[in-house]
């Protein structure tokens, strides 16, 4: 295996790691208007409250390492999705805003506005991810220049669009059981219900996605044919998804969760066989394609890159494991909670 | 559109990396300051000093929150608004922004959770642990960004592979690009700065409340510590920025020329305008005040030898004088300011009576604006005296645009960019203020005779030495 391809696996990790933890208190956002009481709507913001900035920062370093590893990549994926990315920068930054300004002033009228834009916020970023690798999946109308040459309204496809609700109804679930493991009493048996919703719709868009992956995109399942072990992955992600409403019924929230990581894991892996080897497709001529190969830094850079990360990751796994064994336990609001 | 993609977008990168630079260096200054006050809680037990690093956090959390949320933007920015440039630099700052993800982000930000939600979670030296590693985090973040940023201004440890408009520069030597030339004296500069902007932001807000008459013990201690770093820093800053100015006369003399605003080299000494006017049209400086021979001193440390002026470059490489030389200028009065009126504070500090002189509070109170403009115009100097270069002497700022991009999705960005920051700041400064009327948590005293066993055993357990009293978060209610 040479550099380029541990690259493509590294960022591969590097994203499935943000899906999965982003991916949880962006669900907490999307479904924060459904709890209505004050007292309620903080619960659900303090469950998220001391991680969401540290999962966010695994965004940032998934686009470091590839404007590091693939500068082409980055710069042909970044400058073709100009608009979508600046309503994506856009939505982050309410986002964060929304958290840390709602709770320090006491008017209705400044918590509501807040939590609709908490909500509206989480839901958008989510949506533009899932358009973004709906884009990518299909493929994207690269020249032979690597300059991307469609229009914001081409990245607007129904496939994309799709992937996109996807994307929502995976971190809305996601989210749901999370909440369920942060919260107790009455508000967890009405989160309950919400992890039950939320899991019904996103089995309708999973089932919706697969037909249409597997009927339109002939290139994103070309791989499963090179590589037939590739199977085994869609196997492991059907099974954690059978697996989370059995968890649920079982009331087993710790397997659930486990369970909608594992999917997530699955389908970035499976958003990984679909590319790869190349990073970007090109519909106007598959020559054109951002590979791992024409899009890669020098082997010097990418070898550089992977002794500082076999010298940092251990140390990032080791105190992103403490933070959440310090934020363990149910939420309780206290003195300083947003 | 008559107005060019690249004039949007170097207005767009001018209006983002200045307001992001708004925190950024609060943040590392806080974070230090943070790290002083929890040390000496932990030796004396002194719950004063718990006090003042629990208010301190906060300021410091919604200053971070704004810092996170602006810099996603300029990690976002290189690639959606200069690709070129992403694609010509990519394979040098890889290394360096993979070190910053890696080594920095997720060590500010994970114990970031520690030092702001985890007081009564976690123990006290836990916690000091945690404020150490988030003020190391945010030095790491400065180090790798002001190597990448060096790289720019003084290239090294490359080589340029490809021809023309797909040439990129390729790394050879991960150390030579790490310590090029100017790294080290721009990181030195850089850090300093960012620890006299937290200290006067301290003092100010401190000598506030001694007018008041608010958190007299609190806001006093607090003015005490900012203000001896405060003038520590105030002091380096001139030396550092003296050895920085030697270092651009040898690397980047246009800079140096535009800074200074010397048109013709001559065979005279160079004067240093202490102030002027610069026309470039004219070339030359009108209503000036120069002191002869001053700056071949100081680039050269020759008062003889004359340096070199625009004429020796190319008048399509020069950077734009008027900006670079004003900037400049900005930036070292108010640095000289900050001398004089840090040493004014210690005089009376040192006298005991500079609590009751509430013209020279006053002073402390409304000068914070200004080491944010010296900041900004010591970046302003920096990238400004570059161009037209965006890496200096191989890529030009015009040849480095997004070719995907066209003028009116940068123009729609920019509006989206100018709404929200300005909400943002107008949020930031109604949220800063109501925690500082709220105040830091105060300090009661309880004579230990009469508390009862349980609450003395708390209060000493939470002092680490047996203490006596009790901060008010114990027993406070809930905040709503």
């Amino acid at each position: 295996m040479d550099l380029n391809i541990l690259w493509f696996i590294l960022l591969g990790v590097l994203l499935a790691g943000y899906a999965i933890l982003d991916g949880f208190d962006l669900g907490v956002g999307i479904i924060h208007l459904a709890v209505k009481k004050d007292d309620e709507r903080r619960i659900l913001m303090n469950s998220i409250g001391p991680l969401w900035d540290g999962n966010e920062v695994w965004l940032v370093t998934f686009g470091g390492a590839l404007f590091a590893a693939f500068p082409n990549a980055y710069a042909t994926a970044f400058s073709g999705f100009y608009t979508p990315f600046m309503v994506l920068l856009f939505a982050l930054i309410f986002r964060a805003v929304s958290m840390e300004f709602r709770s320090k002033h006491d008017s209705p009228a400044w918590r509501s506005f807040w939590d609709v834009s908490f909500c509206i916020a989480s839901g958008l970023a989510t949506l533009l991810f899932g358009v973004a690798v709906g884009n990518a999946m299909r493929g994207m109308p690269i020249g032979a220049d690597m300059e991307f040459q469609g229009t914001f309204i081409s990245l607007l496809h129904p496939y994309a669009l799709l992937v996109g609700l996807f994307a929502v109804a995976t971190f809305a679930m996601h989210g749901s059981i999370y909440l369920y493991l942060k919260t107790e009493g009455e508000l967890q048996q009405r989160i309950r219900e919400w992890m039950w919703r939320t899991f019904g719709v996103f089995l309708v868009l999973y089932l919706f996605t697969t037909i249409y992956t597997l009927e339109d995109l002939p290139l994103a399942t070309a791989n499963f044919r090179l590589h037939p072990w590739a199977w085994l992955v869609v196997v492991l992600n059907v099974l954690a998804i059978a697996n989370i409403p059995r968890a649920i019924h079982l009331r087993r929230a710790g397997y659930a969760f486990a369970s909608s990581c594992a999917t997530i894991a699955a389908l970035t892996f499976l958003f990984g066989v679909a590319l790869f080897p190349d990073l970007i497709h090109s519909s106007l001529n598959p020559d054109w394609s951002l590979t791992v190969y024409n899009a890669a830094s020098s082997h010097k850079t990418l070898a550089i890159m992977a002794t500082i990360a076999a010298l940092g990751m251990p140390f990032v796994l080791a105190y992103t494991s403490v933070v959440y064994w310090v934020f363990r336990g149910k939420v309780q609001l206290g003195k300083l909670s947003y | 559109m008559d107005v060019s993609v690249l004039t949007l977008s170097r207005f767009q990168f001018a209006l983002t990396i200045m307001f992001h630079y708004l925190f950024p260096p609060l943040s590392i200054g806080l974070g230090g300051l943070l790290v002083i006050m929890e040390a000496m809680y932990l030796k004396t037990g002194d719950l004063h000093y718990e006090a003042m690093a629990r208010f301190w956090t906060k300021i410091f959390a919604v200053n971070f929150a704004m810092g996170v949320a602006s810099g996603i933007v300029m990690e976002f920015q290189f690639g959606t608004n200069w690709a070129t440039y992403s694609r010509y630099v990519g394979d040098v700052f890889g290394s360096a922004l993979a070190a910053e993800g890696i080594f920095a982000f997720f060590l500010e930000s994970g114990f970031l959770a520690v030092l702001v939600f985890g007081w009564d979670k976690v123990s006290p030296r836990t916690h000091f642990f945690s404020t150490c590693m988030v003020a190391l985090g945010a030095i790491f973040s400065s180090i790798w960004i002001v190597v990448a940023n060096s790289w720019q201004q003084t290239p090294a440890g490359f080589h340029i592979v490809g021809q023309g408009l797909g040439a990129r520069a390729e790394i050879t030597d991960f150390w030579a690009m790490v310590f090029n030339p100017s790294s080290m004296h721009r990181l030195v500069h850089t850090l300093i700065g960012a620890y006299i902007l937290a200290a006067f932001f301290v003092m100010s807000i401190a000598a506030w409340y001694i007018l008041k008459g608010r958190h007299l013990d609190f806001a006093k201690r607090s003015f005490s510590i900012a203000l001896v770093v405060a003038a520590l820093a105030s002091l380096a800053e001139p030396i550092s920025g003296d050895l920085q100015a030697k270092n651009v006369a040898q690397t980047q003399p246009a800079k140096l020329a535009a800074m200074e605003a010397i048109f013709h080299t001559g065979n005279e000494p160079t004067p240093l305008y202490l102030f002027g006017w610069p026309d470039t049209q004219e070339q030359r400086v009108n209503h000036g005040l120069a002191i002869p021979g001053l700056l071949s001193l100081l680039a050269y440390g020759d008062s003889q030898k004359p340096v070199a002026g625009l004429d020796q470059v190319p008048r399509g490489d020069w950077p734009p004088v008027a900006a670079t030389f004003h900037s400049f200028h900005i930036m070292v009065w108010l640095g000289l300011l900050f001398v004089a009126l840090t040493f004014v504070g210690l005089y009376f500090r040192w006298r005991g009576t500079i609590f009751e002189k509430r013209w020279l509070l006053w002073v402390f109170v409304l000068v914070v604006p200004l080491p944010f403009v010296a900041n900004q115009f010591g970046w302003v100097t920096a990238e400004v005296g570059r161009q037209p270069w965006v890496v200096y002497g191989l890529l030009r700022t015009s040849d480095a645009l997004s070719k995907a991009v066209t003028a009116n999705q940068v123009l729609g960005s920019i509006i989206m960019f100018i709404v929200i920051y300005a909400l943002l700041f107008v949020v930031w400064v109604f949220v800063l203020d109501r925690k500082i009327k709220q105040g830091p948590d105060e300090v009661i005293t309880v004579p230990a005779a009469t508390v009862p066993g349980g609450l003395f055993g708390v209060a000493g357990l939470r002092a680490g030495m047996g203490g006596a009293s009790l901060t008010e978060s114990d027993n406070a209610k809930e905040k709503k």
